[in-house]
């Protein structure tokens, strides 16, 4: 049966993985993200033209109300419009809480005809503020909770493992919307948390393959026994990989403006996570030196030994 | 070997899949377009007579009624569409209107689960904001400043203590410092020690801290607890003053609900003009305090008010008004045990208390509840009835009672039971002086917009299932087949769950159910890769079913207790949209490990378990 030796190209899968890394840090430093309204506060609204508007003639309109700092697009199709308000450091925060109704009102009377509104949100620069360390305080615990979980069911070579290659996983996805300018919003932040999720489901997947080899084939170097757990599971790894893709397409294409992001981080995710358990958490394994006595099932003093 | 399923496990399987049924079958009835009137006060039922009414105006008005009935106290009106639902809001409003206040009409959907079904205590799943369209705020509540006016007045009384104890103490300065704290300076050390000495007797909510500059300082600082009281009243008095706002917005199911320290949580579902619902909540109450007039008092100096039925005529002077108030609690008699409601007034306020009330006592005081309320009036113009919504001022008296002791800053009034002391004591914080209140967030969905979500929603989770579906036979054949089952299976138990729990459906919650159908056949994968493994290594069809499913079941669980771990993280880190997706993520994870092994392996046992097979539909395997 034919073998992929995974392993004789970890090397290279390696330093392919710092440089993207390197890209995705850098990206992150000088650019950093395009943090949605969720997190900088601000206001936006979305509203449903009768007709196809042109954003540009909108834009010049509000120029002429007085507003200013407001972002014009399509959302969706020509007929709907968002505005988005960055917060207005010259008024308070009852005043910035208005600012919604008074855009609304003055599309209304640009417009000449009644508009549906569609989504009017406002966010306080204290509750964005909040949001963000909550988020990253959110992803910290995962990854830690994770740590210890692994720890005790594995061992911590596969823990560290596992968190590394979630390093990863979540930096490459956070690096590639920095580096693309894609929206980053509270949904994209949850799609982040279930990244972490997937690609730990298939860690572990992997990593329980490669504690039973280490356990049952008694020959052969690390190297080949995870390169013979990696084939075994491979089957399994790209066919989840696969029927998850296929939903994830679906809300992609399907699941209308509001979770494009958040279905967008999830495809990158799922695809990096794939690829990151079989190079970046196996690999650790050889890097750190995973050795049959890690895995060795401890024998309890007194206790019956039944070689199986 | 053969692969059976003891009996047990086959009746389990067939309950819980029952009990999924049943209490997923409600969503399968579309709600109802519904008019609601309840009343605006709680536990008051709308009566026979409002029936009726309203019924008659809205066959008078030709409009096509499905049915009409009282439900749970409050009126409800069925309709076939949108349309008619709204003309006959209006209609019912009008009908009502001639019969008096207090009448809260509203749109709402309501639910056409079947009796039976109901009885058994299963209901549709709710829907989010972002699926039914409506308004969310967040309320932030400035407990800071509530905090710095409260040290402010401390101020105030502990200078007037000093000035005017048994032995006066000149203090020389006094601050307001950052970080809520007050600095009195001292000439000399002397003159501090006696100062801390009498401010320590006398107000125990602060911690003092002795510092020297130019002068002797004391820096008194309020305790944790203190200040954490202040911020509950003020968090609490304007939960009231929202909670009292929000009948008159006419809406179905409103969520009042305090979140965290200082913030307040307002969910309107089905409002959409924002504005108006911004104006109505900002609207504060106040109180007043007012003697009971003497009955020879001529009548120019007095107001009449009714309690409790009868009229009574309160002197036109007033004590002081609710901005005096600092506190209003539940507490109980120490001697008696029997509740009261115990009032902390600022030092001014008790002063003034004082002076109203020393010569007065046996005669009674009451206490005034005015509100700015909004109320329609219908008017012809032109030939046709238009509806004029216009401000009124509604004052109530809410208690009166007898002066016992000449009153100061903090006094009681007792003589109530537990109701009526617990609604006393919320007038009386929602007329108190009003804690600033602004909104640190607001999201408002249109109901298009929300309709077009539960669409776009749906349309994802089918086309999903079907890719995965299909994808699942092409490659497992009847093995496939039996994953795909245990998958529709799984689609169930989640609607259930949810229904059961009351857990909110939202757009976000929807992508977590989508991610569930792609993640759940991971763990039918992970078996049939395993049985295909033990086939290949020669292992007959039985056994290998039988290892496939052993030696699968810790990675599965593994792997599933660790997304569930991120899942539960999500849920309480989370706020809005993130809360939603974890809970359908969680309960999927559940419910799959439920129907992808014991499931599949009961499809499995039935199909090919029980009889000798010399080969196994798994699909293309590797040699």
């Amino acid at each position: 049966m034919m073998q992929i030796p995974f392993m004789k190209g970890r090397k290279i899968a390696a330093l392919g993985s710092i440089a993207v890394l390197l890209i995705s840090l850098l990206s992150l430093g000088l650019q950093q993200l395009n943090w949605g309204l969720d997190f900088t506060g601000g206001t936006l609204v979305e509203v449903e033209y009768p007709e196809a508007v042109v954003p540009e003639a909108l834009r010049q309109a509000l120029d002429q109300k007085g507003w200013n700092g407001h972002i014009v697009q399509h959302f969706g199709s020509d007929r709907d419009i968002l505005v988005r308000m960055p917060p207005q450091k010259d008024r308070d925060e009852r005043e910035n809480a208005r600012l919604g109704d008074a855009l609304f009102e003055d599309m209304e009377s640009i417009a000449g005809v009644d508009l549906d509104l569609r989504r009017a949100e406002f966010v306080g620069p204290a509750v964005g503020e909040e949001l963000t360390n909550q988020g990253g305080v959110g992803l910290l615990v995962a990854l830690g909770m994770i740590l210890i979980y692994i720890s005790f069911r594995f061992q911590l070579k596969f823990a560290l493992g596992a968190v590394i290659a979630l390093f990863h996983d979540v930096l490459i996805t956070l690096g590639l919307f920095s580096l693309m300018g894609w929206e980053f919003d509270l949904t994209v932040l949850a799609a982040l948390l279930a990244v972490i999720g997937y690609s730990l489901n298939d860690t572990i997947v992997v990593s329980d393959r490669i504690r039973e080899n280490f356990r049952a084939v008694r020959r052969g170097a690390t190297e080949e026994l995870i390169d013979l757990s990696l084939n075994q599971t491979l089957g399994r790894t790209l066919m989840t990989s696969m029927t998850t893709l296929l939903v994830l397409l679906a809300l992609f294409f399907l699941g209308g403006e509001l979770i494009r992001g958040f279905s967008l981080a999830l495809t990158i995710g799922v695809v990096v996570g794939t690829y990151s358990s079989i190079y970046i958490a196996s690999n650790m394994l050889v890097v750190l030196g995973l050795s049959r006595e890690d895995l060795m099932v401890p024998v309890k003093e007194g206790a019956d030994q039944d070689v199986p | 070997m053969l692969n059976r399923y003891p009996l047990w496990k086959n009746l389990l399987i067939l309950v819980v899949l029952a009990l999924g049924g049943i209490y997923a079958a409600p969503n399968l009835y579309p709600p109802d377009f519904a008019v609601q009137v309840s009343r605006d006060q709680t536990g008051v039922n709308v009566s026979e007579t409002a029936l009726n009414a309203a019924q008659a105006a809205l066959s008078e008005s030709g409009l096509s009624v499905k049915s009409s009935g009282i439900e749970a106290g409050k009126l409800l009106f069925r309709f076939n569409d949108s349309e008619t639902q709204l003309s006959a809001k209006s209609v019912v409003e009008r009908a009502l209107h001639d019969l008096g206040r207090g009448y809260i009409v509203a749109l709402n959907s309501a639910p056409t689960t079947p009796d039976w079904l109901a009885s058994m205590g299963a209901e549709p799943m709710k829907y989010g904001l972002d699926l039914m369209g409506g308004v969310h705020f967040l309320m932030q509540v400035d407990t800071d400043r509530a905090v710095e006016d409260r040290l402010e007045g401390l101020e105030q009384e502990i200078k007037r203590t000093l000035r005017s104890g048994d032995e006066r103490v000149r203090y020389s300065s006094s601050e307001i410092l950052p970080g809520q704290q007050l600095r009195m300076g001292f000439a000399s050390e002397a003159l501090r020690s006696q100062a801390r000495r009498q401010i320590e007797e006398n107000y125990g909510q602060f911690q003092i801290i002795e510092t020297e500059g130019d002068e002797f300082f004391l820096d008194l600082s309020m305790t944790d607890d203190n200040v954490r009281q202040i911020e509950d009243f003020a968090v609490q008095q304007n939960l009231q003053t929202i909670r009292n706002r929000v009948n008159e917005l006419g809406v179905s199911e409103p969520l009042v609900q305090r979140l965290g320290r200082q913030r307040i949580v307002v969910d309107l579902p089905g409002v959409q003009d924002t504005a108006e619902a911004k104006k109505i909540l900002g609207k504060v109450a106040t109180l007043e305090f007012r003697m009971e007039a003497k009955p020879d008092a001529p009548r120019s100096s007095t107001l009449p008010y009714d309690y409790e039925g009868r009229s009574v005529r309160l002197e036109r002077d007033l004590i002081l008004r609710g901005e005096r108030v600092f506190d209003a609690q539940v507490g109980f008699d120490p001697d008696s045990g029997l509740p009261q409601v115990n009032i902390t007034l600022d030092s001014e306020g008790g002063e003034l208390m004082h002076r109203a009330t020393r010569y007065d006592i046996g005669r009674r005081m009451a206490v005034v509840f005015i509100e700015t309320k909004t109320r329609d009036r219908y008017e012809m113009r032109n030939g046709e009835e238009v509806k004029i919504s216009e401000p009124y001022v509604e004052e109530r008296v809410i208690s009166l009672a007898t002066v016992q002791a000449a009153l100061g800053v903090s006094f009681r009034i007792t003589g109530l039971n537990a109701g009526e002391a617990r609604d006393l004591a919320l007038l009386l914080r929602a007329g108190a002086l009003a804690a600033d209140m602004f909104i640190a967030e607001e999201r408002t969905v249109g109901a298009s917009l929300g309709q077009q979500n539960i669409e776009l929603g749906a349309t994802s989770v089918v086309i999903g299932l079907a890719l995965v579906v299909v994808f699942m036979v092409a490659f497992y054949q009847w093995f496939g087949v039996a994953a795909n089952i245990a998958l529709a299976a799984n689609m169930v138990l989640i609607v259930a769950m949810m229904s059961a729990l009351s857990a909110t459906l939202t757009l976000p919650g929807i992508a977590g159910i989508v991610l569930t159908v792609g993640m759940a056949v991971d763990a039918n994968v992970l078996i049939f890769s395993r049985i295909k493994e033990e086939l290949k290594n020669g292992a007959s069809p039985q056994a290998a079913i039988n290892a496939g499913f052993d030696r699968a079941f810790v990675t599965i669980l593994d792997a599933n207790i660790t997304t569930l771990l991120v899942a539960i993280i999500l849920y309480t880190i989370g706020t809005g949209p993130v809360k939603g997706f974890a809970i359908t993520l969680s309960i999927g994870i559940m419910t799959s490990m439920f129907t992808a092994i014991m499931g599949t392996r009961a499809i499995v046992n039935l199909v090919v378990g029980g009889r000798p097979v010399s080969k196994l539909y798994i699909g293309w395997q590797r040699s």
